[in-house]
């Protein structure tokens, strides 16, 4: 399992790079697109969209199952990846290039877990 | 309630499959290429499936041919030792208790496969339902069997036996593969040709590794139930407790080439006359939105609900969402465009024809 050290991770198996402050990339990380198998179908959410911590904010679907992505701060979607709708399988190929949405404006923000914590996480979970 | 393990469980283990809980056994539902690959090497050359959760109970005696004519739907008077025939098991509503292939074994021997979750069930329906010099014995737990699936099947077969089923729909009962013993079946679920083995458990473990072997420079794969999944979805093949349960009748599920009601009465015969034009059908649903149908989605047509959809998801080799569905007979005709709520959310589809995918050599 790959979990890049440089990024932050919440324990619904996102995977979150700063811009900056107030600003973010989110995907899904190598543990959960492995989990889901081949994924599908990327439900592209819109920009300016409001997300909400917590929250679901969009699914995407692996031939086997439907998951939901949730959004670890509230915030505004500011940039979707349109690419994800003509190669859902990028998340398999390549997880954290595969970015899903980009989130501004974030205020309130989850506790997140580093790589560590997260590989701890995922090993408690199989 | 501890989960049974088939004799290919340490095999599955060895090539990592990802396993899954299935009909009470502890089954690989996908191995490390993943169920699109999997898919692929089934359409293009072949795959190999261990499906020894099936079960297989054996009828003898006398009045076995009596007592088939009378438990399932189809006519078998006229089969042939060699020959396989495909049934499905009524209630006297004429609702389907489950579906299933019947091997004439000799002349007053026969071999039922049924459904592994429907196991018990319809053994004790069975049981209940037996008359005269008959009977049943209960073989599953000694059987194992191994699917090899795909165009070149044939070819990675031949290398190991010169002695293989021609038509579809055979079987040879004393085969062997090199030294093992086995009946070689050319059936299958996935829409290609093919061949399922039936063995002792002793010999399973040797045979998977041998027929891996003998597929390894032509693309053959491991394949779990995932890739059944979707193989027979894209074929439109109907799956127990999706397309067919005990609420629906074989012609609602578009399975009434295997009624004969003009044969002597079976079980579920009377319910059916009356039942012969269905109101709702199964159909196949082109998905021309954006997004993946599943199973027990609500169908509209001009916001009224018209049926439900019973199996569905991406069909790998077509490249696109497809599902099944039962639908009022209105609906039924290709071309209508129908809507889906996927989780609140209304796309479009269309009713297509079935299958969705056929490969013509297949049904030689």
């Amino acid at each position: 399992m790959n979990t890049p050290k440089e990024l932050k991770y919440s324990a619904s198996h996102e995977w979150i790079r700063y811009e900056d402050e107030t600003t973010a990339y989110v995907g899904i990380t190598d543990y959960a697109q492995s989990e889901l198998g081949d994924i599908v179908y990327v439900n592209i959410p819109y920009e300016g969209d409001a997300v909400k911590l917590g929250e679901s904010f969009t699914d995407l679907e692996s031939v086997k199952a439907v998951a939901e992505i949730y959004s670890p701060f509230t915030g505004e979607i500011v940039e979707v990846n349109e690419r994800l709708e003509t190669e859902p399988e990028a998340i398999n190929n390549s997880p954290y290039d595969a970015w899903i949405v980009k989130v501004g404006n974030i205020s309130e923000t989850e506790a997140l877990l580093s790589a560590d914590e997260y590989d701890a996480l995922c090993n408690a979970e199989d | 309630m501890e989960l049974l393990k088939t004799p290919l469980f340490q095999t599955h283990r060895a090539l990592n499959a990802k396993l899954v809980p299935f009909a009470g056994y502890e089954m690989p539902v996908q191995y490390e290429q993943g169920v699109i690959k999997e898919h692929m090497a089934v359409r293009t050359a072949a795959g190999l499936f261990d499906v020894s959760h099936m079960g297989e109970v054996l009828l003898k005696g006398s009045d076995a041919l009596r007592n088939l004519n009378y438990l399932l739907t189809n006519d078998f008077s006229d089969m042939a030792s060699g020959q396989i025939r495909y049934a499905m098991m009524c209630n006297e509503a004429g609702g389907i208790i489950d579906d299933l292939i019947v091997y004439k074994m000799g002349t007053e021997e026969y071999m039922l496969v049924i459904n592994a979750s429907n196991r018990h069930k319809d053994i004790e329906w069975i049981k209940a339902h037996l008359f005269g010099e008959v009977t049943l014995d209960d073989i599953s737990d000694q059987v194992a069997l191994i699917a090899l699936q795909g165009p070149l099947s044939e070819k990675m077969l031949c290398t190991l036996t010169d002695t293989l089923p021609e038509k579809n729909f055979t079987f040879l009962l004393k085969a062997h593969i090199q030294d093992i013993p086995c009946l070689i079946s050319r059936s299958g679920y996935t829409g290609e040709v093919g061949f399922e083995v039936y063995l002792e458990n002793q010999y399973a473990e040797k045979l998977f590794a041998r027929l891996l072997d003998a597929g390894k420079d032509d693309g053959i794969l491991p394949c779990g139930l995932g890739a059944r999944d979707t193989l027979r979805l894209e074929a439109s093949m109907p799956l127990y407790g999706h397309e067919m349960d005990e609420t629906i009748t074989p012609f609602e599920a578009g399975l009434g080439y295997a009624v004969k009601m003009d044969k002597e009465d079976f079980i579920g015969r009377t319910a059916l006359v009356s039942k012969a034009a269905p109101e709702r059908r199964r159909i196949g649903l082109k998905v021309v939105g954006r997004g993946i149908v599943r199973e027990d989605y609500e169908v509209f047509s001009g916001g009224e609900q018209v049926g439900i959809t019973t199996s569905g998801t991406h069909c790998p080799y077509l490249k696109g969402a497809y599902a099944m569905a039962l639908v009022d007979q209105s609906c039924t005709a290709p071309g209508t465009m129908l809507e889906v709520d996927v989780r609140g959310r209304l796309i479009e589809a269309e009713v297509v024809p079935l299958p969705f995918y056929k490969n013509k050599s297949a049904a030689k």
